[in-house]
């Protein structure tokens, strides 16, 4: 069970676990008032405790940590070196940031992954939009304007994180996806009534029979405690928001669950072991894996998503593949598009993995 | 690569162009045709609006209330939740939804009595049906006179929807305890009161109503108990077990029939939105009943709150949801057991056969948490040989799932042990079976190890 620990001794708080330091913070996932090196060693062995758990590494893998600059990866990148080095995993470790284009944000989001790479002393790959497909979001966003832009993003950045592994002839991709993300497209699936994505949502490792498979350590890591730990440790990370989707961030569901940690921290855990749980009925229909025609990556239909959507957009159609299947009038798509945004959260469909 | 340019200029390219400009506006037209407010049914009416639901502005009343009673009728025949040789109590509120149930259900009585007056042979009885209302005063901080003037609305409800003459239970919820001891009103309180938990307090509520629905239903009779529950409450509820870790036993709780009681509970309204609800009631003029109960800082009081939300946003988002909960696999006790009676009307048969494809994949579950009754997942199933203690409430304690283990039952152990003797009989009993099943079966196994017959702890 949960307890809010502390002694109280003249005022002053004691850590609940060493009891010899003063308590400096309280853990969001727990709200146990600890110490700042407790709360280290907490935060670390935790994440170990999942890796080991989860046998998520074999060593002398070559491992690809998606950076972006932000506070997820940065951290992802910080751990998952300490812990390699602590505990031996043997594991090399890379760097693979995806550079989409963006005019004012990701090209400085990029020059801190660039300070990363010193600072961790971890070798440094970018894949660009502009190589991998000809365009650059900003291209795109010209073209179709903001409001299915993430799409596009959404899409090109999953099969770029692919491509760039690929090239590094890594063996596993590692992202910074955190317990409020998942706990968030658990929600959101069950929202949007998408069943296949709901049973295979909550799964630490994805891709496992494809050719380079994703890990994500941070599973259940609290967003507030990689915030924390960065904070503390005065790790070096980027925090703006992507320019050309400034709502995004302020989804239905993400702020959601935010009123719930507040009322209740561990149902973030909860959502997670929910959705574990969910056992999906065998009768219902789900789509096959397979490969795309044009590019050889994974996909379900004939054509992978980036494939309709590059195609779209190199013949002056970028609105196909956007919306329904089947064509609907403009007015049902701008509606759908506009319920679809409001609902979607961080990063648009950086969650849909 | 990048799709060059002339590349994408072949068969296959073409061919898409081609097929999405030639595909032609049909709801378009289909929308000029029809003048804006008359009932696109029956093409007579003008159409009503104001609710908010999906069907907002399409129907008349009369086509509108033919739609709603449809989706009853269907849900009942379908789930065989109501056959002639039934006895069903309706648990009744005071809330629109559950009024909406027994008006329905009023409305199939009176029918079935109709056609039975009229047949020559007389060979399908009609079903019975009763009412039951409960008085959670003693829980609750409702006002005496306040509770008076509703069981007032309530008698006078029931009485009005004669004949066929139905009848009325006013059951005090502390009545899931023995009738013989006189102190439940006293022991429940305790009971409610040591839960902190805003939610846990909410939960634990909900079971002892359905146990004094149980109790009531096994007392005078009943085998079917019917609940107002709509799409908007199964939304909310699939939400809320989601967020409290109840993954596994969620589809337990929102399909049309729960035969894990005693007496199965049925959902006959599963299919219809609070907002055509409240539309019929105020077309009708249906009696309700409003107790004042403010709404705390729970989870359930949360979720509630988002899910209206998102459905002012998308009128389809309840109605998503529960679609896809209902694509979980259900368990095996989530259907009528099989019928045995052979006055059961074919066409009842024949359609139960047809929309219960799903019953051969059902999950048959062994173990369930005694407070709440959710069927318990393997890991969360104790370990008995870890346990070191033998004391009652610890086994009790340990036998719960985590869900009501973290929001219901107390964290310290001498409070728990109060619990625990505070608890009805029906909640301990349940304990004790499942603890003499998993008792009995170690001691076996350790049988030849064991020096006496004693089992004292020194």
């Amino acid at each position: 069970m949960e307890g809010e620990g502390g002694e109280r001794k003249r005022g002053a708080r004691l850590c609940c676990v060493c009891k010899k330091s003063r308590a400096s913070v309280k853990r969001p996932k727990t709200l146990e008032q600890i110490c700042r090196e407790c709360f280290y060693d907490a935060f670390e062995s935790e994440i170990h405790q999942v890796i080991l758990e989860n046998q998520l590494f074999s060593p002398g893998e070559r491992v690809a940590i998606g950076a972006s600059g932000g506070k997820d990866s940065t951290v992802l990148a910080y751990v998952l070196s300490k812990l390699n080095r602590l505990h031996n995993y043997g594991l090399h470790l890379f760097l693979l940031s995806v550079d989409e284009g963006i005019t004012g944000y990701r090209d400085d989001s990029l020059e801190t992954v660039h300070r990363n790479q010193i600072q961790y002393g971890l070798p440094l790959k970018v894949v660009s939009y502009k190589d991998l497909y000809g365009w650059t979001m900003d291209e795109i966003v010209r073209v179709i304007g903001l409001k299915n832009n993430c799409t596009f993003c959404g899409v090109f950045r999953r099969q770029a994180l692919d491509r760039g592994a690929s090239l590094l002839k890594v063996d596993k991709v590692v992202t910074g996806h955190n317990a409020d993300d998942i706990a968030e497209t658990v929600l959101l699936n069950l929202l949007r009534g998408d069943v296949a994505r709901l049973s295979r949502c909550t799964s630490i490792t994805t891709g496992e029979d494809g050719p380079i498979p994703r890990c994500k350590p941070f599973k259940y890591t609290y967003e507030k405690e990689i915030v924390m730990y960065a904070y503390f440790k005065k790790l070096d990370y980027f925090s703006t928001e992507c320019i050309y989707s400034p709502n995004a961030y302020r989804g239905f569901a993400r702020e959601f669950i935010k009123d719930l940690e507040r009322i209740r921290p561990r149902a973030i855990l909860d959502i997670i072991k929910s959705g574990e749980n969910f056992r999906i009925s065998t009768s219902t229909k789900m789509p096959e894996q397979g490969t795309c025609e044009r590019c050889g990556y994974i996909s379900s239909q004939k054509w992978c998503k980036a494939c309709v959507l590059l195609d779209g957009l190199n013949r002056g159609l970028p609105k196909l593949g956007i919306g329904r299947s089947r064509g609907s009038v403009a007015s049902d798509n701008g509606n759908e598009s506009k319920v679809e945004k409001s609902i979607q959260g961080k990063q648009c469909t950086t969650l849909d993995f | 690569m990048a799709c060059n340019g002339s590349g994408c200029q072949s068969g296959g390219c073409y061919k898409d162009e081609d097929a999405t400009c030639k595909q032609p506006p049909k709801s378009e037209e289909a929308d000029s045709k029809n003048p804006s407010n008359v009932c696109i049914k029956c093409k007579l009416n003008d159409a009503v609006s104001g609710y908010g639901g999906i069907d907002d502005g399409r129907f008349c009343a009369d086509c509108f209330k033919t739609n709603l009673f449809g989706k009853f009728r269907f849900a009942v025949t379908s789930n065989a939740m109501i056959t002639p040789t039934d006895k069903v109590l309706v648990a009744f509120s005071g809330g629109p939804s559950s009024r909406v149930a027994l008006q329905f259900v009023h409305d199939m009585q009176e029918r079935a009595q109709r056609n039975f007056d009229a047949s020559r042979d007389r060979s399908l009885p009609v079903f019975g049906v009763g009412v039951v209302f409960i008085d959670e005063s003693a829980v609750l901080p409702i006002p005496s006179n306040e509770m008076e003037e509703a069981v007032e609305v309530v008698s006078e409800v029931v009485s009005s929807l004669a004949p066929p003459r139905k009848e009325l239970h006013i059951v005090p919820i502390e009545t899931v305890y023995s009738s013989d001891s006189g102190d439940g009103k006293e022991r429940i309180t305790k009971v409610v009161n040591t839960v902190i938990d805003p939610t846990g307090r909410e939960d634990v509520l909900l079971c002892l109503r359905m146990l004094a629905l149980q109790k009531v239903a096994s007392e005078f009779g009943y085998n079917r108990i019917i609940l107002g529950s709509c799409i908007s409450r199964i939304a909310c509820h699939v939400i809320s077990a989601t967020v409290k870790g109840q993954g596994y036993s969620l589809p337990a709780d929102i399909q049309y029939v729960d035969a894990r009681w005693e007496v199965p509970v049925v959902l006959p309204l599963r299919d219809c939105f609070a907002q055509e609800i409240n539309m019929l009631c105020h077309l009708d003029g249906l009696k309700t009943v409003k107790l004042s109960t403010d709404l705390c800082s729970s989870i359930n009081g949360l979720v509630s709150s988002f899910v209206a939300l998102l459905q002012e946003e998308n009128p389809s988002r309840e109605s998503t949801i529960v679609r896809t909960a209902g694509k979980l696999t259900p368990f095996q006790f989530n259907r009528i057991p099989e019928i045995i009676d052979g006055n059961v009307p074919l066409a009842t048969r024949r359609r139960q056969k047809r929309y219960n494809l799903k019953s051969n994949e059902s999950v048959s579950s062994e173990s369930f948490c005694p407070l709440c009754n959710s069927p318990l997942d393997k890991s969360e199933i104790t370990d008995w040989s870890n346990i070191d203690s033998h004391r009652s409430s610890d086994i009790f304690y340990n036998t719960c799932c985590s869900s009501c283990r973290f929001q219901i039952l107390p964290s310290d152990s001498m409070a728990m042990e109060q619990f625990y003797m505070d608890l009805p009989q029906s909640v301990v009993g349940r304990a004790k079976q499942a603890n003499n099943g998993n008792l009995s079966l170690l001691r076996e196994q350790i049988q030849d190890y064991l020096l006496s017959d004693g089992e004292d702890e020194t």
